[in-house]
């Protein structure tokens, strides 16, 4: 008796490890192939939910079934006018064919490894084949530039900024070429999307650009303060001209006056004293006889000789 | 009747069948609690539950106290539907509060850009965004904090490298968030990643580090030309009143003058015809008597007086003394 309860503990135990085995799980995110004695057997299982297989024979591999990332590693390439920038890219891919990537690749690293080498080939040709401008702009967008800070990477010229920008559609392009030769490899893996992550200039290139920039500003900088010193004169000397103006005016007005004044007193002297021979006489001997009280004080010496009109009665009283 | 078998035995065994039926029946409960426990889930109130059953989507439920099959058949991934997510570029908040405090570190990988005239720009943003297809968002792509990462910083050195350093700096703030926001969300929903881009922000755009002082003397050159103007407007505005203050002053100095000029001519000439005529009444003697009393007067102010014999002509020889009547 004891010995069948453990016969019937066994079969059950194996029973139940048949099913558990036979039974597996796949996830909204994964997918999966099934292999027998390592051959892969039947499609691809993409839906999600509980599926079946043989026991034991058979075995499972979940890949998965999401949108994958790809980070390129930056690279130092040349333009086609010879500018070294880093290039900096990502992607995105997802394994399109369960069967063939388990065939070909087998997992990830593989497919990464894979990618890189694809990827770097082809972005290197397309960046190699248009000129910085083209790889940096996207349209022939008219912009508004100031003069100074139109740049040169080598300080000496300006770049043609007119040339039509490409960005978009050499990132597209890149993407086509990478998608036509994987179907041609029949990897079991699609690019959905390629962009430029980050397009820098190598530091070298970047510190003359930053010199540039610096010099370009201070250029700037020396303008306006000479545009300042220029105002300031200008607003000097019109404030020299503007004074001078207001008190030459003003000088002639005052002198105006004056001259009407002196004219009004001539004609009021010359009314009094000129009225005819006495009025005349009289006058002049007024003013002489004032004149003399006026010229004459303490330091004064006389010398009078006794014909003299004031000294006539000295000598005699006749 | 495993109980009976156990009867035979000392007088204690009853009360071990009880406590025997007991564990068995408590060991029953215990699993039963668990499996209510673990058949129980709450959704948060921004939150959508999204329920796996034997890994295949099979529902959506809304916030609540919710069930669902335990033991591994039923997978529940909750995801914040209602959350204004928030990426940042170029810069990282530390902690926000009423005074935000930022990393010190640069982060000038990020920011640092090229623009269309080939300048480099410092750029700082921020992205928000919600989940927008929670099922999309949990099963269509890896590493979507990645993905949207990496899509944002190409989008703004799309963006910025078709405009000038100007406009990216100074005009075309708007415009740059704008179409990134558009090219952003293009993107996104080609990768079917269930994200709605909410809002695109520039922060901080300035000129990169070392150049950065430069600029900054461009303004402080025009505040030295806005300076130097109006110190010139000042002194200008300053003479000027001064100015025609004393031109007002030099035309009333001549205003009095000539009242002054006109009063005393007036004057004098009233006092002489007013003397006049009183000497036309009695000519000789007021001639004579005006030329005495001057000449008493001057005689009397003078200190040196000599008066010499008309005929002793030869006494002051180096004098000529003929009809002058006074040398100074």
């Amino acid at each position: 008796m004891k010995t069948r309860i453990i016969i019937i503990a066994i079969l059950v135990i194996v029973v139940i490890a048949f099913i558990a085995d036979g039974i597996y799980i796949l996830d909204e995110t994964e997918q999966s192939i099934i292999t027998q004695f390592g051959d892969p057997v039947g499609e691809p299982v993409i839906k999600a939910g509980m599926h079946f297989k043989i026991p034991f024979i058979q075995k499972v591999f979940v890949f998965d079934k999401r949108l994958l990332e790809w980070d390129g590693a930056p690279q130092e390439i040349p333009t086609k006018d010879n500018k070294f920038i880093h290039i900096d890219t990502f992607a995105r891919w997802r394994i399109s064919n369960a069967l063939t990537f388990y065939k070909s690749l087998k997992n990830e690293m593989t497919a990464h490894s894979r990618l890189d080498d694809l990827l770097d080939g082809v972005v290197r040709d397309e960046i190699a084949n248009h000129r910085l401008p083209e790889i940096i702009r996207s349209s022939d967008r008219q912009m508004s530039i100031l003069e100074v800070e139109a740049v040169g990477v080598d300080s000496s010229r300006i770049d043609d900024l007119s040339i039509k920008g490409a960005r978009k559609k050499i990132s597209e392009s890149i993407v086509k070429h990478v998608q036509d030769k994987l179907k041609e490899l029949d990897l079991g893996i699609e690019v959905i999307d390629m962009k430029f992550k980050r397009i820098d200039y190598n530091p070298e290139v970047q510190e003359k650009v930053f010199d540039r920039m610096v010099s370009g500003q201070k250029r700037i900088a020396e303008k306006y303060r000479a545009i300042g010193q220029g105002k300031k004169q200008d607003i000097l000397g019109k404030q020299d001209q503007r004074k001078k103006e207001i008190l030459s005016k003003a000088y002639l007005e005052a002198q105006t006056i004056r001259g009407k004044a002196d004219a009004k007193a001539i004609k009021i002297y010359a009314d009094a004293y000129n009225k005819n021979y006495e009025s005349r006489d009289f006058y002049n001997f007024m003013r002489t006889l004032n004149a003399y009280k006026f010229a004459m004080d303490t330091t004064t010496v006389l010398l009078l000789t006794t014909d003299n009109d004031f000294l006539k009665y000295l000598k005699s009283p006749k | 009747m495993a109980w009976k078998k156990v009867k035979i035995g000392n007088s204690e065994f009853e009360v071990s069948s009880t406590h025997y039926w007991l564990a068995i029946l408590g060991a029953i409960a215990l699993i039963v609690v668990i499996t209510l426990l673990m058949s129980f889930y709450t959704v948060n109130a921004n939150e959508r539950g999204i329920v796996l059953r034997f890994g295949r989507y099979h529902t959506t439920t809304d916030p609540g106290l919710r069930w669902k099959i335990p033991w591994g058949v039923d997978k529940v991934y909750k995801v914040k539907v209602d959350y204004q997510y928030k990426e940042e570029f170029g810069f990282r908040t530390l902690r926000s509060g009423v005074k935000t405090q930022y990393s010190r570190n640069q982060f000038t990988d990020e920011s640092w850009m090229l623009t269309g005239d080939l300048n480099i720009a410092d750029v700082k943003w921020i992205v928000q965004y919600r989940i927008d297809d929670p099922i999309n968002f949990l099963f269509r792509v890896r590493d979507q904090g990645g993905t949207i990462r990496d899509v944002a910083e190409a989008a703004m050195r799309f963006v910025v490298g078709d405009r000038s350093f100007h406009e990216v700096l100074q005009t075309e703030r708007r415009e740059i968030a704008e179409v990134m926001k558009d090219f952003m969300q293009e993107t996104l929903d080609k990768y079917n990643i269930g994200i709605k881009i909410q809002l695109v922000q520039l922060k901080d755009v300035h000129p990169p580090g070392r150049v950065r002082d430069s600029f900054n003397e461009v303004n402080r050159a025009k505040q030295e030309q806005e300076t130097a103007i109006n110190e010139a407007s000042q002194v200008y505005n300053r003479e000027i009143y001064r100015a025609e203050g004393e031109a007002k002053r030099v035309v009333q100095e001549a205003r009095g003058y000539a009242i002054n000029r006109t009063n005393r001519a007036e004057g004098d000439a009233k006092l002489f015809t007013s003397v006049f005529e009183e000497y036309l009444k009695a000519k000789d003697v007021t001639r004579r008597r005006l030329y005495l009393e001057t000449l008493e007067d001057v005689m009397s102010k003078v200190d040196k007086k000599y008066f010499i014999d008309k005929d002793l002509k030869g006494i002051v020889p180096f004098l000529n003394l003929s009809g002058t009547e006074v040398v100074k």
